[in-house]
């Protein structure tokens, strides 16, 4: 995911696995990111979305948006949504489309003042 | 011998010609000798002479959920299905060394497998499953001591002996560090741990195969067939010159080595590499450590088939994508097959779809005649060729890794871990620019998905069931210090860490206080960034 990223121009800083979500925080926070991005595949994406939510808005980064991407059953797409998260990318996702829906996100954030 | 301007290739990017001849082969006297016949070195054609005549595969679906009395009774489940053995796949805190008390276990309890905090929760799991008379497989590493001692103490309780146990613990750190990523521990005292447990089983549990050599978990980050074989082969090589280094003969126990592979879709390349795989073992064994009892040549493997391959759309695929590699493991001459369910691209399986793959491997034993007779495609032109290609290649392979100083240094520095990653990318790019199809992902898509599934929903009730657990456990037990003491002392001093943990876990401690001596012991590994 990260090469893509790269290779569509965006800057990837990439935490490595078991990163806790106040440690994703706190590194948005300091390299002033446009999107926060998580990738799960245990099947605890709910309760850590929900951890992520809460630390974002602790870190006052609620204006980052949150993507969260892995082994997602197509129920829980809409629990993510309703929790806060912006985008979901469930196993299966074209790594385009993952790339190119990240960016979108990246672009409307820089266009606010 | 091709006519069209550019071969094809396999996935590892060995060009395919139109037609395969005899000319393929060289000198017939020659081949003979490379594959020689099944139960003989260079066991090309199979680990036994009589192969599935003799004995059928062992049929070993990997479950786990929840708490142990829930994978219990899914266990009781799959056996009264016809499955022969069992495979325990641990939740996440138990593989990290935490309990499930912990703050970093929260979200994870129960999850991707079984929360197992105490040796009491591991007799709970086989509550009614004689294991003395049972074959099972833990998929279990950095923590792998203090699940086999758990398990020992498990099965003292049942009466069952030591010396009766059978089995696999998969070990495997090294391919943790490289693709699985369940470390924690730095390299050279992981290593260290692993030794210890596949020299306490030598002696003590000789039935048992204390590590299982993976190349599987590569292959499924994303790298190809000859990467698989040559990590698989450099980490067999390390773990064998630990043992050798400490004196123990590498013909006592590198019978009980095991070994695990994928098997994905492309048959023929699957095939030509679990032969190859054997050889290429046959071959270390003798040149590199001087073996001359055959089994200690003797590759023996289990294939985990391939869940990356599996696709979340039009899911009912996947069985049959499922039936096609257990073909190719049982083609290969497996030892022992987990077959994917498939649902698995979106969740743990359902009681519904692990029945269907355990049918899968019941219809390719009994209904298609695969198990007659040994070796099947010995002797293709195609198939032979391709066995010696990947032998070579993965050969030169394997010698790119010892320039590097071997598995540990080259993992050390991240060598392998790029290959995978960069492989893994091209792979995704051949799918996104339809140099590669993949049914329902880029080709033959169904904008409305035909097929809703019922996937599993995990009890979120089992994370407080298994807390409640853990609190009577420490209510009720006796203080375990001194026995924490006695294995931090074996920890440092070097002594084999098995003894001292087995008491500790007769005892009552817990897998979290346990491998927080390993922690104080020897430090934590904490990945470097790589890209």
């Amino acid at each position: 995911m990260s090469f893509a990223l790269r290779d569509a121009g965006c800057e990837v800083i990439y935490l490595g696995l078991r990163s806790t979500p106040t440690e994703m925080m706190t590194v948005a926070l300091e390299e002033d990111v446009d999107v926060i991005g998580a990738s799960i595949l245990s099947g605890a994406h709910l309760p850590i979305a929900s951890d992520l939510i809460a630390e974002r808005s602790l870190h006052r980064l609620e204006h980052v948006p949150v993507v969260v991407g892995g082994i997602v059953p197509p129920r829980d797409v809409e629990r993510l949504l309703e929790m806060g998260v912006d985008e979901v990318f469930p196993a299966g996702t074209a790594i385009a489309d993952v790339v190119k829906r990240i960016t979108a996100l990246a672009d409307s954030r820089q266009e606010r003042p | 011998m091709s006519e069209t301007a550019q071969d094809p290739t396999t996935a590892s990017g060995i060009p395919i010609a139109r037609l395969y001849t005899a000319a393929d082969l060289g000198d017939p006297a020659a081949l003979d000798e490379r594959i020689g016949a099944p139960g003989q070195p260079p066991f090309t054609r199979g680990p036994y002479a009589e192969m599935y005549r003799q004995r059928l595969w062992t049929m070993r679906q990997y479950a786990g959920y929840g708490s142990a009395e829930d994978t219990n009774q899914r266990f009781h489940y799959l056996l009264g299905q016809g499955q022969t053995a069992l495979s325990v796949a641990f939740d996440l805190p138990t593989q990290l060394g935490l309990d499930s008390s912990a703050p970093a276990a929260r979200a994870e309890v129960g999850r991707v497998g079984v929360a197992i905090d105490t040796a009491d929760d591991m007799a709970e799991l086989f509550e009614g499953l004689p294991l003395g008379d049972l074959s099972v497989n833990f998929t279990i590493n950095a923590t792998a001591p203090i699940i086999l001692a758990f398990y020992l103490v498990a099965a003292e309780r049942q009466g069952a002996d030591r010396s009766q146990l059978a089995g696999t613990l998969q070990n495997d750190i090294l391919k943790e560090f490289v693709a699985r990523k369940t470390f924690i521990f730095p390299p050279e005292p992981s290593m260290r741990l692993a030794g210890d447990v596949v020299e306490f089983c030598t002696s003590e549990v000789p039935r048992f195969n204390p590590i299982s050599i993976t190349g599987y978990h590569a292959r499924e980050a994303g790298c190809n067939t000859v990467q698989e074989l040559a990590f698989t082969m450099s980490d067999a090589i390390a773990y064998a010159e630990l043992l050798v280094d400490r004196g123990l003969s590498f013909d006592a126990f590198a019978p009980r080595f095991s070994f695990h592979f994928a098997t994905t879709l492309e048959i023929f390349e699957e095939v030509a590499k679990l032969r190859a795989a054997r050889r290429l073992w046959a071959q270390i064994a003798r040149d590199r450590f001087g073996a001359t009892n055959p089994e200690a040549m003797r590759l023996r493997f289990f294939s985990g088939c391939s869940g990356a391959t599996l696709t979340a759309q039009q899911p009912l695929n996947n069985v049959v994508r499922s039936t096609i590699q257990c073909l190719g493991a049982v083609l290969g001459g497996a030892q022992s097959i987990h077959v994917m369910g498939y649902d698995e691209a979106m969740a743990i399986p359902t009681d519904e779809a692990v029945t269907l793959a355990l049918r899968t491997q019941q219809i390719v034993a009994h209904e298609t005649g695969v198990a007659d007779t040994v070796d099947p495609l010995a002797g293709s032109y195609f198939v032979e060729a391709l066995t010696d290609e990947l032998e070579a290649r993965a050969t030169e392979l394997i010698g790119v890794i010892d320039g590097l100083g071997g598995a540990v240094p080259a993992i050390e520095a991240g060598v392998p871990q790029r290959w995978i990653a960069e492989s893994a990318y091209r792979s995704e790019i051949a799918v996104a620019n339809l140099t590669a199809v993949k049914v329902g992902v880029n080709a033959h898509v169904e904008e409305a998905e035909a097929t809703e599934l019922r996937l599993f929903e995990l009890d979120e009730m089992a994370r407080d069931r298994q807390l409640a657990r853990l609190d009577r456990h420490f209510a009720g037990r006796d203080d375990v210090s001194d026995a924490l003491a006695a294995l931090s002392r074996a920890a440092m001093s070097g002594q084999n860490v098995m003894e001292p943990l087995i008491e500790a876990a007769r005892r009552g401690a817990t897998l979290g206080e346990l491998s927080d001596v390993f922690r104080k012991a020897f430090g934590t590994h904490r990945e470097p960034s790589l890209w």
